[in-house]
């Protein structure tokens, strides 16, 4: 067989061009669907695991899946929030766990995500550097975004406005990065974590402004000051950094129960305790709903698979298709060599060696393709967590 | 020796039929067969080589029985004792001058490239002075040098027999007769057999012997007159 192969791979190498075509053919048939496979599997693992390590979410009424991407990867803007005080009753009568996310702002266009301390024991996030948050304008950075924005612990990162063209509006908050992540490789790593009333000041609902009672009858800031009320004009200066200096300044009006989250992670002490606090959000009168994530996202798996097995129908006909051209190809290769058979065979080559050379020649072709494909789907399998990190991320 | 007794060969659905009553080519005779197109002549190269069989009769060569060997025996058998000259050299475009001499020893398993073997192949291209030219492909060779690259093939298995279909069909003059003298040479060198089919009027005084098919094919294809005929032809021969 040394022969005919070694004659096979000086046809492959002088014919370069067409044995590349044919091995692109093959690599790209090939590499296509089983890149797909991968990133899909890779999507149903990630997602999966990020949902089956979260027993469950409550939030305001809508769509489940909505929620559960607000919880789980930060999305904005998609659900309604809930008043504070449901973290309260999630709390209640000490059935389960409950805490906080309210995620409707960004700082350098990354989420930045209020929420409370239990968070980080929650995911089981590890520091990198520094602390966790402690006082107000504190703010613990994923490591991807300390890498993007290149920030470390004694840094500054400054949030969004939520309307750029809104002069008016809330200031930007300066957030001091007291912690950095280390990586987890889970949407945490893509957010900017801050203690909910942090959130709720870059919100707007909380702020910290010079001190009016300070001021001289005429100052110009002030309006009007009577009975110890106290009306200013937009003059005020605002904080828009918390130090220690002016950190008693901050101040929120209105009640917080009825400030907003965005959705509440409930871990029940059991599997009773669950069963009760559900039946409680389930009943028709509830403003909020209670749902287990990981139903929610396998409900959203079956769907993906339901269209991977279109992509698979397709990719079965394209690699019929495949076959058939390359087939064809092999058919005129042979009527093309027809000569250079015949002339083999006067010479004394047998019938059988000459079709193991247009087998070498195949086997070459596709050994080649296959090498490709198996170096493209390591390849692909490599950065497949990133790319379905960044199709998560990027869904925000 | 070749030696051919009461051969009768039919292509299928072909009118034509070769009929040869007897043939006797000595070891190392220099024999060239002329013709027109269509009388049999490559019919009776492909007879020698085994590369068909006759209906009837016996084709012996160096002593074996080439029409009763099986057919992995005849290719074995062709590829050790009989080199193959072709009008259109029939070089494998794809290998250098080196790998198209060595061909012969890379589709027959029987055969072993030894370093011994790659040595008289360098000594042939030398010889056709093609020794500058070892790594070049087909396609970069002029039409001569293709023509003793196909020399160098036929010959370096060192076979008994050469059988040479037209070997100048396709050159100059100047190659014609430079190509001509080139396998005089390496047959008498090697004591070959050496049998060629050729049109060319011009290049008859190198042989031994001549056989004209001319008269053979009138005679085969006369079947009331072909023992009168065969007699005729066989004395001519």
């Amino acid at each position: 067989m040394k022969g005919p192969l070694w004659l096979a791979w000086r046809y492959v190498l002088f014919h370069k061009a067409k044995s590349l075509i044919l091995v692109a053919c093959i690599v790209l048939t090939t590499i296509l669907p089983v890149a797909v496979k991968l990133l899909v599997w890779q999507f149903d693992q990630k997602i999966v695991a990020r949902a089956a390590s979260t027993p469950s979410v409550v939030g305001a009424k809508g769509s489940s899946l909505d929620l559960v991407l607000s919880a789980l990867y930060f999305k904005q803007g998609v659900i309604e929030p809930v008043a504070y005080a449901e973290v309260e009753r999630a709390y209640g009568d000490g059935l389960a766990t409950a805490i906080p996310l309210h995620c409707m702002f960004t700082a350098m266009d990354y989420p930045v995500v209020g929420t409370s301390l239990e968070y980080f024991d929650y995911r089981e996030l590890e520091l990198g550097g520094g602390t966790l948050f402690v006082s107000l304008g504190d703010c613990v950075v994923g490591h991807k975004v300390a890498e993007m924005l290149s920030v470390n612990v004694g840094d500054q990162i400054i949030s969004d406005r939520a309307n750029v063209l809104d002069l008016a509006g809330q200031s930007p908050l300066k957030l001091n990065v007291v912690g950095v992540l280390e990586a987890s490789r889970t949407p945490d790593d893509w957010a900017v974590f801050v203690d909910l009333k942090t959130a709720w000041v870059i919100q707007g609902l909380g702020h910290g402004h010079q001190d009016l009672n300070k001021e001289s009858p005429d100052s110009p800031v002030l309006m009007a000051s009577e009975s110890g009320r106290i009306i200013a004009n937009r003059g005020v200066v605002s904080y828009i950094e918390i130090t220690d200096d002016n950190a008693d300044s901050f101040h929120f009006h209105g009640d917080t129960d009825e400030f907003p989250v965005t959705a509440i992670l409930v871990s029940a002490s059991g599997f009773k305790e669950e069963t009760i606090l559900q039946g409680r959000y389930d009943s028709s009168d509830s403003e909020v709903q209670f749902v287990r994530p990981e139903i929610v996202v396998r409900d959203l798996m079956t769907i993906v698979f339901q269209v991977n097995r279109f992509f698979n129908a397709n990719a079965i006909l394209i690699g019929g298709s495949t076959a058939m051209l390359l087939v064809l190809v092999v058919l005129l290769s042979l009527r093309l060599r027809k000569r250079e058979m015949e002339t083999m065979f006067r010479l004394g080559c047998s019938r059988g060696t000459i079709v193991w050379l247009q087998v070498g020649e195949m086997g070459i072709i596709f050994g080649l393709a296959m090498v490709f494909v198996l170096l493209g789907s390591t390849w692909v399998w490599m950065i497949s967590g990133d790319i379905v990190e960044g199709l998560l991320v990027n869904s925000r | 020796m070749i030696q051919i007794e009461d051969l009768k060969f039919q292509y299928p659905r072909a009118e034509f039929t070769l009929r040869l009553p007897q043939l006797v080519i000595e070891s190392g005779q220099r024999v060239a067969i002329v013709g027109p197109s269509g009388c049999g002549k490559t019919t009776l190269l492909n007879l020698i080589s085994g590369i068909t069989l006759p209906r009837v009769g016996t084709v012996t060569v160096c002593g074996e029985e080439v029409s009763a060997m099986s057919d992995a025996s005849r290719r074995n058998f062709r590829i050790a004792k009989i080199g193959m000259v072709f009008q259109q050299f029939e070089l494998v475009e794809y290998l250098d001058v080196l790998s198209n001499i060595l061909l012969p020893f890379s589709i027959n398993s029987t055969l072993s490239k030894s370093s011994e073997v790659r040595c008289r192949a360098i000594e042939f291209a030398e010889a056709m002075g093609l020794k500058e030219k070892l790594a070049r492909r087909p396609a970069q060779l002029s039409q001569g040098e293709q023509q003793r690259v196909a020399i160098c093939r036929a010959l370096i298995t060192e076979p008994g027999v050469v059988l040479a279909d037209e070997p100048t069909g396709n050159l100059d003059p100047e190659n014609k007769r430079r190509i001509l003298d080139l396998i005089f040479q390496l047959a008498e060198k090697q004591n070959q057999t050496l049998i060629v089919v050729t049109h060319d009027m011009g290049i008859l005084s190198g042989f031994d012997r001549v056989i004209d098919f001319e008269e053979m094919r009138f005679s085969n294809t006369d079947k009331e007159s072909s023992d009168a005929a065969h007699g005729a032809v066989g004395e001519q021969i």
